[in-house]
């Protein structure tokens, strides 16, 4: 008994090593959303093409994705070339335009493709405060009737689509949408 | 003189040491109504994490998600919402993570009792540690059998005297 004694530093330090590399793997900035599960808060905000002003009534009816995204972002830049091969592949994608300038937005969906069926004109960012944005680019997935089912944040590509989106659109396949 | 010369090399860190780092205020101000109304804004944006930047408060915090959460907190302060109210407004946003005092359930029980159990659990370890070491003293005292053989050497000794020193 008192030889095993003599190993309990060394198991105090396996065990810390355990917990100090699990922390490697861990990401700080991820945080639960307060959001999944819950209804999309509504809003009234204009489509930064049409002017008209949206509901949320006015956009929800089947999964799709909700995308903030501004042209200060870097990241949204190099998730652009997703989003339009999955805009490509019959996937819904919403635009959150945050705390941008239309004009300059406009014209960054011009020059990279606009992978968005419509993009929301957030210039203020209150529906992203509502929504608990707190950078860009973030990605929910909002069903059919408007509940949130998942937030990602940070850039979306073919490996986090695989792994934590796509399963929110699987239903959809037997309807003849081809998905990845 | 080798001395001087190694302050003097020192000199730059030790002026940058006593640099009073000006701390990062805050740029806006907001106007209230009444007195308390501001007490509760200091208190409350000392209260409230901001969720870019963590590890500062939306007080010191000058991510533009900061700033957006001070204004909210202005608008409804002035509007007359309570402490509560406001607090469930920015968790319901941003989770439990947007208060430095979570409420207590499940998820923070560990972050509320953790430091008293582990003060419990130390103190406990180091009073079983002393009670052990107490516990191994009296048998540090000769026995009955080893003081007769210690004394029938002194004997011994005390018998032969041109071994004295």
């Amino acid at each position: 008994m008192p030889r095993l004694r003599l190993f309990l530093p060394l198991a105090a330090f396996i065990l810390l090593s355990l917990l100090l590399f699990k922390g490697l793997s861990l990401d700080p900035t991820s945080l639960p959303s307060a959001l999944v599960g819950k209804p999309m808060p509504d809003f009234a905000l204009e489509e930064l093409h049409s002017s008209e002003v949206l509901s949320k009534q006015g956009i929800i009816g089947e999964p799709m994705l909700v995308n903030i995204w501004a042209t200060w972002c870097y990241s949204c830049r190099v998730e652009h070339p997703y989003l339009l091969e999955l805009a490509a592949q019959g996937v819904k994608i919403i635009g959150l335009n945050y705390k941008d300038d239309s004009v300059k937005a406009i014209a960054w969906l011009k020059d990279l493709g606009d992978p968005y069926a419509l993009t929301l004109s957030d210039t203020e960012g209150m529906l992203g405060l509502d929504m608990g944005v707190y950078g860009a680019p973030e990605t929910y997935v909002v069903d059919a009737e408007g509940v949130v089912r998942y937030r990602h944040v940070g850039v979306v590509d073919a490996q986090v689509w695989e792994s934590q989106l796509a399963e929110w659109f699987r239903p959809f396949r037997n309807k003849g949408v081809v998905l990845p | 003189m080798n001395f001087c010369v190694s302050m003097m090399r020192w000199l730059p860190v030790v002026s940058l040491c006593l640099t009073v780092i000006s701390a990062n205020a805050v740029i806006e101000t907001y106007e209230f109504s009444e007195p308390s109304l501001e007490a509760r804004y200091h208190r409350l944006s000392d209260e409230l994490r901001c969720p870019k930047c963590q590890n500062q408060t939306i007080a010191d915090s000058n991510a533009p998600i900061a700033k957006d959460l001070r204004f909210l907190l202005h608008e409804q302060l002035q509007s007359g919402a309570s402490d509560d109210e406001i607090l469930s407004f920015m968790v319901d946003r941003y989770g439990e993570f947007v208060r430095y005092r979570p409420a207590m359930d499940s998820n923070t029980a560990v972050l509320w009792y953790g430091p008293l159990l582990l003060t419990l659990v130390t103190l406990g370890a180091l009073g079983l540690h002393l009670r052990g070491r107490q516990a191994i003293k009296p048998a540090l005292e000769p026995s009955e059998e080893e003081r007769e053989v210690l004394r029938a050497r002194l004997a011994v000794r005390d018998s032969n005297p041109e071994r004295q020193p």
